[in-house]
């Protein structure tokens, strides 16, 4: 009996420990993603402009369906998202699978590089590829001395080329990083599943596709679902690449690096304010990305 | 193929990526000694302006003051979430309760928010609160890490409960046993932690950029940022920022790098 009561108050204690132990964060998450996530879908109703306040219901939805800057905004990162993720994430699996070679030397040396450039700001490495892509600068130099081009190309001034230099330049910062997963992921695949398909005599791209591949599913997932986020609230990048390079409100050549999060930032603090309309753009975003996460699950797991 | 050549074409290909991937770090060194024109043609060799490129950025853009703040936000954020988030992942891992579990889940999935979909709310809160234009107002925000609370928890799921168990018996209380003795020894979960709030601290962009709006406030990066959209900038000056904005990331990496790799390493084991 006594026992049984020493129990629970040590279960009553142990259970207490827990809220204490995470109180913090409770309340650091509840004011500062909590409250701001419900706030934003209750403003998502109203037109604000400065002072006023008029409930529009779902109007603001239904503006954003013909609002031809926001559709913008949403081809372009949907298009940098099949184009230069896709890239990047084979690209960061080849490396691994390479790397991960017990007979490849100067291992260390390799995956350092590569990794490098996961180690700068994003807005500092933004205005690097700026100077370096700009029309007289050095990309266009080298290509020219090389012999691969006759004319500079107007990297940063064509609505085209920007896209181009933003997709380069994502690529060159995250490639490494995304690389690094994988090359923890296969750490986990013992080697002699390797040595089998030797014998077998599987070549190198069927032992990728058959192997490699499918036993790193889990962590291609992960990455494609982070960068798939990552790609949606694109913001530095595209920011401090448009700076500078053209006049007036348009974001790139012909709004060609506008993205959700610099509209919502330019409606918020740039146009005249409208929170409400941009809560409303926020809550989309919001939605496509659970939207593009679902469906990233569900052909994972149908693969299987 | 035969396996020689297998391995040439491997080389080859490996040798252009690692240079591609540092040549903008070289360039970027080489841009900070070099004059505006320079920079912008493209040139390769170390030129005569690092000094007064140096100088142009301390005495006409407030490097010193810039740097402090800087730092000091980095500081405030590493420290606070750090504590905030590994006490979390400690507090879900060792008192799972099926309560305790359904608020993890919860929280894990606000993972998936973009940061602009808080920051009108978030602007309209520091408002509020009289935090607009302070370093407090962006640095309170970035503390709780529901990344951070998912990696503490990860890690500490490895952590060997038999010696909390007997400092249990020996009656230490459960805040003495954490502090004292699981604490110390998860230093290098602590510091690839510490390496993650760090850059993230450091290379933020968008909330300072909405919540400071003096110059005497701005972080490194809002510096640069503004140097480098002006109408004309000085092209050396700004390559001189930049490389000053990476160098503590550098440093960082080359220094604890078996932390770093660490650090991925826990968050992707499951």
């Amino acid at each position: 009996m006594s026992r049984q009561r020493k129990k629970i108050g040590i279960e009553k204690a142990w259970n207490r420990w827990g809220w204490i132990f995470i109180s913090l964060i409770l309340v650091g998450i509840a004011v500062f993603i909590f409250y701001p996530i419900v706030y934003s879908l209750y403003l998502s109703t109203f037109s604000t402009r400065g002072f006023l306040k008029t409930f529009v219901g779902f109007g603001n939805y239904l503006r954003l369906l013909k609002d031809s800057y926001f559709i913008l905004a949403l081809k372009n990162v949907l298009i940098i998202l099949v184009v230069q993720v896709t890239i990047m994430l084979f690209l960061a699996l080849i490396f691994a699978t390479l790397l991960n070679d017990p007979k490849l030397k100067f291992k260390g040396v390799y995956r350092t590089a590569l990794f490098l450039p996961a180690v700068t700001s994003l807005v500092a490495y933004t205005i690097l590829f700026r100077m370096m892509f700009s029309n007289e600068g050095l990309v266009n130099n080298v290509l020219m001395t090389i012999g691969i081009i006759k004319e500079p190309i107007r990297w940063l001034l064509d609505p085209f080329w920007a896209k181009v230099t933003l997709m380069i330049a994502l690529t060159w910062r995250w490639t490494g990083y995304n690389m690094m997963f994988y090359l923890a992921g296969l750490q986990n695949i013992p080697s002699e599943i390797y040595e089998a398909a030797e014998i077998d005599g599987a070549t190198k791209t069927v032992q990728f596709f058959k192997i490699t591949v499918p036993l790193l599913r889990p962590i291609i997932l992960f990455t494609t679902i982070t960068s798939t986020i990552g790609t949606l609230q694109l913001f530095d990048e595209p920011m401090n690449l448009a700076a500078g390079v053209v006049t007036g409100s348009s974001v790139g050549p012909g709004n060609s690096l506008l993205t959700p999060s610099v509209y919502i930032y330019n409606v918020c603090f740039k146009y005249s304010p409208n929170f409400g309309y941009a809560s409303a753009i926020s809550y989309v975003i919001v939605m496509i990305a659970a939207v593009l996460a679902f469906i990233q699950f569900k052909v994972a797991g149908e693969q299987k | 193929m035969s396996r020689k050549l297998r391995y040439t074409f491997i080389y080859i290909f490996l040798t252009i990526s690692a240079f591609i991937s540092v040549f903008p770090f070289f360039w970027m060194i080489v841009g900070s000694t070099n004059k505006s024109v320079d920079v912008i043609k493209g040139k390769l060799t170390f030129g005569n302006q690092f000094i007064a490129n140096f100088k142009n950025l301390w005495n006409n853009y407030n490097l010193g003051g810039v740097l402090i703040n800087s730092i000091k936000i980095s500081i405030f954020v590493v420290v606070f979430s750090l504590i905030v988030s590994s006490m979390a992942g400690y507090g879900f891992e060792m008192y799972s309760s099926k309560s305790r579990n359904r608020i993890y889940s919860t929280i894990l999935v606000t993972l998936m928010i973009p940061f602009a979909a808080l920051m009108v709310p978030l602007f309209r809160l520091m408002n509020f609160l009289n935090l607009i234009d302070s370093h407090w107002g962006v640095i309170l925000p970035m503390i709780p890490s529901v990344f951070l609370v998912f990696f503490f928890r990860q890690n500490f799921s490895q952590y060997p409960k038999e010696i909390i168990m007997a400092a249990r018996v020996d009656g230490a209380n459960e805040l003495r046993i954490f502090f004292s003795i699981v604490l110390p020894s998860m230093r290098s979960t602590y510091a690839a932690a510490g390496i993650y709030a760090f850059m993230s601290s450091w290379n933020a962009y968008l909330w300072p950029l909405v919540i400071i709006q003096s110059e005497q406030n701005k972080t490194i990066v809002l510096m640069i940022s503004n140097l480098a959209s002006g109408y004309t900038p000085d092209f050396g000056t700004v390559m001189m920022a930049v490389v000053i904005a990476t160098l503590p990331m550098l440093i960082v990496f080359f220094s604890l790098q078996r932390y770093f790799v660490q650090g991925v390493l826990g968050s992707v084991k499951q």
